[in-house]
C-alpha cells in the first residue's frame, strides 16, 4: 500500500500552469527525493501534501493527492488533522521566537494538549530523536535564536517530530547549512526512515543519492522521471535526467 | 581624472545648504524648547496677586505674608477669623473697591475720585479685622495701614494646587493638577476605547481581508488622519455630546467621554497602520511553521503573530497616547472645559492643550496667566517628550530581540 499517491495532479498559479500531470506513488517509510532545477515545481509539489499552497491566492489544483487512502483535497477532510498527520521542516530554520523547550512544545499545545508530564516527555524524546538533546539538555529554557543554524534546523525536525506526524516533508533542509550540519542532518533522515515517510526536496545530486530510497526528476513542471535512486543514478531512461544528473545542464 | 572644478564647487555648495538647513531646523526646535521654558519659569518669581493691586491690613494686625490660597479662602469667606491664619482672634472683613459706597458717600470720595486714597488709608486704619484688596497707585507715603505680601507661586503649589483660577482676584489659583489629571483621564479613555479596536482592525487588514478588501480600507483609514482636528470637533458637538446627554440622562453632554470617543477615532489611524505595519513584519515561515504544526489561523495570530509584533503594538499605543495628549482643537470643543479633577468619565474636563488655547487670548502677556500657560506649553513638551522616548526604547530593544 502506497503511503501517498498523487493521481494527475495539476496546479494552477493563476494562468500559470506550475504542476502538469502529476502521477506518482511513495512507499511506507521510505526517502523519496525530489530534484530538478530551480522552478521545476518541486517545492509546490512537496506542498501540496500538506496544503500548505492553499495559503497562497489563485491556486486552482485539480487530480487528486491522497495520503492513507485518504483524498486530502476532499471537503470533509480537517487541514489542522491533516498537518499533524503530515509534519514539515523548511528550507531555512524558522524557530519561534520562544525557548527551546517552548518552541517543541508549540504544536501539542496549539493541539490542545494540557497534560504537563506528557509534554516534558514528548518534548525530550523529540529533541533526543533529532539528535539536539546532548547540545541543548542545559539550556532548554534558552531562546532558540541562541542556536547555530544547524542547530536550528534540528529543532526545527524535533518541532515537527513532537506531534507524532507519520509523513515529514522536507523542503531543502540542508541548504542554508555548512557540511558538518548537513551531514547531521542526513545522518538524521537515515535514523528517522525506520518511522516516518520522508519526501525531501534538495538540489545537492549527492544529497539526493545518500539519503532517498526514490528519486523523481522534475522538469518545468513535468515528472520527467521517477524511480529507484540506485537507477536514476546509475542507469536513468531518459538522456535528460542523466544531463541534468551529471551537471551538463540545470 | 578629477572632476571640474565647477563641479566640485556645485557639490560643495549643495553640501553647505544641506549642512545649513539641518543646523537651522534643530536650532529653531531648541530655540521653540527655550523660549517655552524662559516664559514659563519667570511663574515662580511672581506674586499671584493682580498687577497694580497690593493687599492692606490694619498696622495693628501681626500677619505680614498670605498664602495666595488663604487670600483666595479669605475673599470666597471661607476663612473668617484670623486667627485661624496665625493672627489674632478678629474677624475677616474683605473689602474691595467694589464695596467702597457701603463705607463712604459719593461726595466724600469725591466725583473724580480725588479722595480715594486717603478713604482707604482711614478705612484701614478705623477697622482692625480689615483686608483690603486696593490699587498701588492709592496707596501714599502717609498710609495708615499696613501691607501685605502674599507669597510668591510655589512650584509645589503650582503642581499640586488642585485649584486652576488664573484669573481669580485678588489672588489667581495656577493648580495645574486638575489639568494634567484631565489630560490623562481623556486620553486614558481614548486608547482604552482605540487600542482593541485600532488592534482588531490592524490584525484583519495584516492578516484576514484580503487584498481587495485591504486596498478599499487602507485609504479610508489613512483619510481619517487627513480630517482636521476642528471637523472631528464638529462631529463630536453634534453627533456624539447629544447622544451621550441622552443616553446617560446628564444635565450636559460635554464630557470626559465626548473627548475620548473623538480622541478614540483621531488616535485609530496612527495606531491601526502602525501595528498593521509591524503585525506584517511577521516572517512567512514563521507564521508557515505555525500552520504546518496544526495550528489554526487564530492560534498562529495569537501565539505567534501578535507576540512577535508585540513591541511594535506597544509603540502603535504609545504614539495613539501621544496623539491623544497633545490634540487641542477637538476636545476644547467637547468636554466641557470644567477645570476639576475628574472622579468619572461622564464629567466635563479641562485638558492642557485646551487650557492654553482657550486662555491664551486672553492673558495679558507677560502676566503671571500668561507664564502659568507657558509653563503647561513645558508640562505638554515633556509629556510627549516621555512618550517619544519610550517608543524609541521599545522599539530599539526590539531590533536588538530580532538580531
Amino acid at each position: 500500500m502506497a503511503k501517498i499517491e498523487t493521481i494527475d495532479a495539476n496546479l494552477y498559479y493563476g494562468d500559470f500552469h506550475a504542476l502538469k500531470n502529476i502521477s506518482m506513488k511513495m512507499e511506507l517509510n521510505t526517502v523519496t527525493a525530489l530534484i530538478g532545477p530551480s522552478g521545476c515545481g518541486k517545492s509546490t509539489y512537496l506542498r501540496l501534501f500538506n496544503r500548505m499552497n492553499d495559503l497562497i491566492d489563485n491556486v486552482r489544483i485539480t487530480g487528486q493527492i491522497l495520503v492513507d487512502d485518504e483524498d486530502i483535497y476532499s471537503k470533509n477532510i480537517n487541514v489542522d488533522e491533516l498537518r499533524i498527520k503530515v509534519g514539515m521542516v523548511f528550507q531555512k530554520p524558522n524557530p519561534f521566537p520562544k525557548s527551546i523547550f517552548e518552541n517543541v512544545a508549540y504544536g501539542l499545545r496549539v493541539n490542545g494538549e494540557k497534560n504537563k508530564s506528557f509534554i516534558e516527555d514528548t518534548v525530550v524524546h523529540s529533541i533526543k530523536q533529532a539528535a539536539l538533546w546532548d547540545e541543548v539538555s542545559d539550556k532548554l529554557n534558552k531562546s532558540a535564536f541562541e542556536l547555530s543554524g544547524g542547530q536550528q534546523q534540528r529543532l526545527c525536525i524535533a518541532r515537527a517530530l513532537a506531534i507524532s506526524p507519520s509523513v515529514i516533508l522536507m523542503d531543502e533542509p540542508a541548504s542554508a547549512l555548512d557540511p558538518l550540519s548537513t551531514a547531521k542532518i542526513e545522518e538524521l533522515i537515515h535514523e528517522l526512515k525506520k518511522e516516518y515517510t520522508i519526501v525531501i526536496v534538495t538540489h545537492n545530486m549527492q544529497q539526493a543519492s545518500r539519503v532517498s530510497d526514490y528519486t523523481a526528476f522534475f522538469y518545468l513542471g513535468e515528472l520527467v522521471e521517477y524511480g529507484q535512486t540506485v537507477e536514476i543514478f546509475t542507469k536513468p531512461k531518459l538522456k535528460h535526467t542523466e544531463n541534468y544528473i551529471t551537471g551538463r545542464f540545470g | 581624472m578629477t572632476k571640474p572644478f565647477h563641479k566640485k564647487l556645485l557639490e560643495k555648495i549643495v553640501e553647505g545648504i544641506l549642512a545649513l538647513s539641518g543646523s537651522i531646523t534643530s536650532l529653531a526646535v531648541l530655540l521653540i524648547v527655550i523660549f517655552l521654558f524662559k516664559e514659563g519659569l519667570g511663574l515662580f518669581k511672581r506674586s499671584p496677586v493682580a498687577e497694580g493691586y497690593v493687599l492692606a491690613v490694619n498696622k495693628n494686625n501681626p500677619v505680614n505674608r498670605i498664602d495666595s490660597k488663604v487670600v483666595k479662602r479669605i475673599f470666597d469667606q471661607e476663612i473668617t477669623n484670623w486667627k485661624s491664619i496665625t493672627g489674632k482672634n478678629d474677624t475677616i472683613i474683605t473689602f474691595r473697591l467694589d464695596n467702597l459706597n457701603s463705607y463712604y458717600s459719593d461726595e466724600k470720595i469725591g466725583a473724580n475720585l480725588e479722595n480715594l486714597s486717603v478713604c482707604i488709608s482711614s478705612l484701614v486704619d478705623s477697622i482692625s479685622g480689615i483686608i483690603a484688596f486696593v490699587p498701588q497707585k492709592n496707596i501714599t507715603n502717609d498710609f495708615k495701614g499696613k501691607l501685605v505680601k502674599p507669597e510668591n507661586v510655589s512650584a509645589g503649589e503650582f503642581f499640586l494646587g488642585k485649584e486652576w483660577y488664573p484669573t481669580a482676584e485678588p489672588s489667581a489659583q495656577f493648580g495645574v493638577l486638575p489639568l494634567l489629571l484631565g489630560t490623562l483621564w481623556v486620553s486614558l479613555g481614548a486608547i482604552l476605547l482605540s487600542l482593541p479596536l485600532g488592534l482588531a482592525v490592524a490584525i484583519y487588514m495584516a492578516e484576514v481581508a484580503n487584498p481587495r478588501i485591504r486596498n478599499i480600507f487602507k485609504p479610508i483609514i489613512e483619510l481619517l488622519a487627513g480630517i482636521p482636528s476642528v471637523i472631528y470637533g464638529f462631529f463630536g458637538l453634534v453627533v456624539i455630546v447629544p447622544l451621550i446627554q441622552s443616553i446617560f440622562n446628564l444635565p450636559v453632554g460635554e464630557t470626559a467621554l465626548a473627548g475620548s470617543i473623538i480622541l478614540a477615532i483621531m488616535a485609530l489611524p496612527t495606531i491601526i497602520t502602525i501595528a498593521e505595519d509591524s503585525i506584517r513584519t511577521t516572517p512567512r515561515s514563521m507564521k508557515e511553521a505555525s500552520l504546518a504544526l496544526g495550528a489554526s489561523r487564530w492560534q498562529t495570530i495569537y501565539r505567534i503573530v501578535i507576540p512577535y509584533s508585540i513591541s511594535g503594538i506597544t509603540a502603535a499605543a504609545i504614539l495613539g497616547i501621544g496623539r491623544a495628549v497633545g490634540e487641542t482643537m477637538a476636545v476644547l470643543m467637547v468636554t466641557g472645559n470644567a477645570a476639576v479633577i475628574p472622579h468619572s468619565f461622564l464629567q466635563p474636563v479641562r485638558t492642557i492643550p485646551a487650557t492654553i488655547a482657550a486662555e491664551l487670548g486672553e492673558s495679558s502677556q507677560g502676566g503671571p496667566h500668561y507664564q502659568a500657560l507657558f509653563i503647561l506649553g513645558c508640562i505638554l513638551f515633556i509629556l510627549t517628550l516621555i512618550i517619544n522616548l519610550t517608543v524609541e526604547y521599545i522599539s530599539s530593544r526590539n531590533k536588538l530581540a530580532k538580531r
